[in-house]
């Protein structure tokens, strides 16, 4: 109960912040609703079939890169078609690459996923006339629902219409991911987390599943890929880097990779604090760095997991 | 014959861990499977069960092929199997448990969007299960706050959710109190009635359990096998006793 007052005031906070909260606030959350769809896709893989991803800043890469070329050299505009073009794209590079890695497990699996991210990356820094090189590409404005509002100023197209755009497209992954993980796939896919052996044995086909797993968080990386392109106008190799796929892993520890939202808490911690530090600190690494240890050694559970700590005592004094 | 073995051989590099096994199982047989340790009883079970591919003879069950075709495509063709370390989902509650291998069994898995909370079949049965094994006052409870002896109930009664032909039982009462052997064979028996279980295979140390419940025993040494008779002519047999198991058994 007391979750779901939690998430209503949540959603209704994220909903009225253009309205009341300052410009520089509210530019902030459209990073953090792209990742957040990102890493509710990243959870399926780490948090309920088991597997740690150290490469899916590839798969925002592909997103992100769907959208620059569609919005120029294609000239699609429309952001419905782009999303929808960058998760297929996303699934036909995850399609092989996922086949490979899921028939590894733990650091060789992280380890192959690093190195297929490593290989997207040179490939996009190394083929300039197609890629730009390491400047990169620009994402031009995408329409909307068919509106085009080319005409509106930056800051108002992007508070404004393209914050809600987001926030809407952020509230149908979360409900599609809460039905996949109360699914019967989801079921499955927590039984091969826990023991893969045993879930074999009851006849779940552990490769086929750990293989759907990751070619639906790829679908996820690279709709919010695709996000994240508008607000900054431009998409560049970076992106496909593996310190951004050690972000995204960062944000999901930070959040906590045992709660369905954790991971999405993690995002919108991340992003303010990283904003934050950057602000007081020329080394911002070197304090997450810090941050990050402290959670693993103190709080492998994450933020969800010191709530979680916190309210359980109360619950047992109120039984 | 349900499940047929011919000729099993087994290599680890020289060593030879099965060493031309042959055995049949038929409907409506328990059959139980001794040996000392070393005699290739993992070895036959593992390859039984596919999870290993035999290096020479062939594996047949219900009359088709299934040599080293894999755990999860024999579960599905009707063979399931418990473990004797025992094997659980530590975060899944008993139900959830068995709604996995219920889920397995229909096919669901598969399903992404539909709710399993809706699911009344896949509820049903695994609640029917989990009251068979006595464990449905503890279905919410995660496995891994299970008593070691429900952990082995859990185990056993995930395979049963299958509701297989066959099911191989390796060391099915192992880690278990002595008095508590007897009741969790008691409801296996119960069980398999009530699934309609063709056959029952166990590796089973506990000589007392295997000449209670056994139709005919399957006696190995050496990655031979030694004797395959019903349990009154093993009982009666003491070289062969004294050779499998290393002690006397009282006799009845």
């Amino acid at each position: 109960m007391t979750a779901r007052l939690v998430l209503g005031a949540a959603v209704v906070g994220v909903a009225l912040a253009p309205l009341v909260a300052p410009t520089y606030h509210v530019l902030l959350m459209l990073p953090f609703m792209a990742y957040a769809v990102v890493l509710l896709g990243l959870n399926l893989l780490f948090g309920y079939a088991g597997l740690l991803s150290f490469g899916h800043a590839l798969f925002i890469g592909i997103g992100a890169y769907a959208g620059a070329f569609l919005t120029g050299p294609l000239k699609v505009r429309s952001l419905e078609v782009i999303l929808l073009a960058a998760g297929g794209l996303g699934a036909l590079v995850a399609a092989p690459v996922a086949a490979l890695c899921v028939r590894y497990v733990k650091i060789y699996f992280g380890m192959l996923t690093l190195a297929f991210g490593m290989v997207f990356y040179t490939f996009v820094l190394k083929f300039y006339r197609l890629t730009g090189g390491d400047e990169g590409l620009p994402f031009l404005r995408p329409a909307l629902l068919g509106w085009s509002l080319e005409a509106m100023p930056k800051t108002d197209y992007l508070v404004g219409p393209y914050y809600y755009y987001s926030l809407a497209v952020l509230s149908v992954a979360a409900l599609c991911m809460w039905r996949i993980v109360h699914s019967p796939f989801g079921l499955c896919l927590k039984t091969i987390r826990d023991n893969p052996a045993k879930a074999e044995s009851l006849g779940i086909d552990v490769t086929r599943y750990r293989w759907l797993a990751f070619m639906l968080s790829a679908v996820y990386a690279a709709v919010g890929g695709a996000l994240l392109g508008p607000p900054t106008g431009n998409v560049d190799p970076t992106l496909l880097y593996w310190t951004h796929s050690g972000n995204i892993v960062f944000m999901t520890l930070l959040g906590g990779f045992a709660s369905f939202f954790g991971p999405v808490l993690g995002a919108f911690v991340f992003i303010y604090l990283q904003n934050w530090v950057m602000s007081v600190v020329p080394y911002w690494r070197l304090v997450f760095g810090a941050i990050l240890a402290a959670i693993v050694i103190f709080a492998p559970g994450g933020l969800m997991g010191l709530a979680a700590r916190r309210r359980r005592p109360m619950r047992v004094s109120g039984a | 014959m349900i499940l047929r073995a011919e000729g099993l051989r087994k290599f680890y590099g020289k060593f030879c861990a099965l060493d031309g096994v042959s055995l049949g199982v038929g409907a409506g047989e328990f059959v139980s499977i001794i040996g000392p340790n070393g005699a290739g009883k993992s070895t036959l079970i593992n390859i039984l069960t596919g999870v290993l591919r035999p290096s020479a003879g062939r594996v047949s069950f219900r009359g088709r092929d299934v040599g080293g075709i894999g755990p999860a495509r024999l579960a599905r063709l009707g063979m399931a199997r418990s473990f004797q370390l025992v094997q659980i989902f530590p975060e899944l509650t008993v139900l959830d448990t068995l709604q996995a291998a219920v889920v397995a069994r229909l096919g669901r898995g598969t399903r992404l969007f539909a709710s399993l909370a809706r699911d009344r079949d896949v509820h049903a049965e695994a609640l029917e299960v989990a009251e068979l094994f006595g464990l449905g006052a503890r279905r919410g409870v995660p496995a891994r706050q299970l008593p070691q002896g429900d952990k082995k109930l859990l185990d056993v009664a995930a395979a049963f959710a299958l509701r297989p032909h066959i099911i191989l039982l390796d060391e099915p009462t192992s880690g278990v109190s002595t008095s508590d052997k007897t009741a969790i064979m008691e409801i296996l028996v119960a069980a398999s009635r009530r699934i309609g279980l063709q056959a029952i295979i166990q590796v089973e140390h506990d000589m007392d359990i295997v000449f209670a419940y056994s139709d005919r025993i399957i006696a190995l040494h050496q990655g031979k096998v030694l004797a395959d008779a019903p349990p009154a002519a093993i009982q009666a047999d003491q070289r062969l006793i004294d050779t499998v198991i290393g002690r006397r058994v009282p006799s009845r």
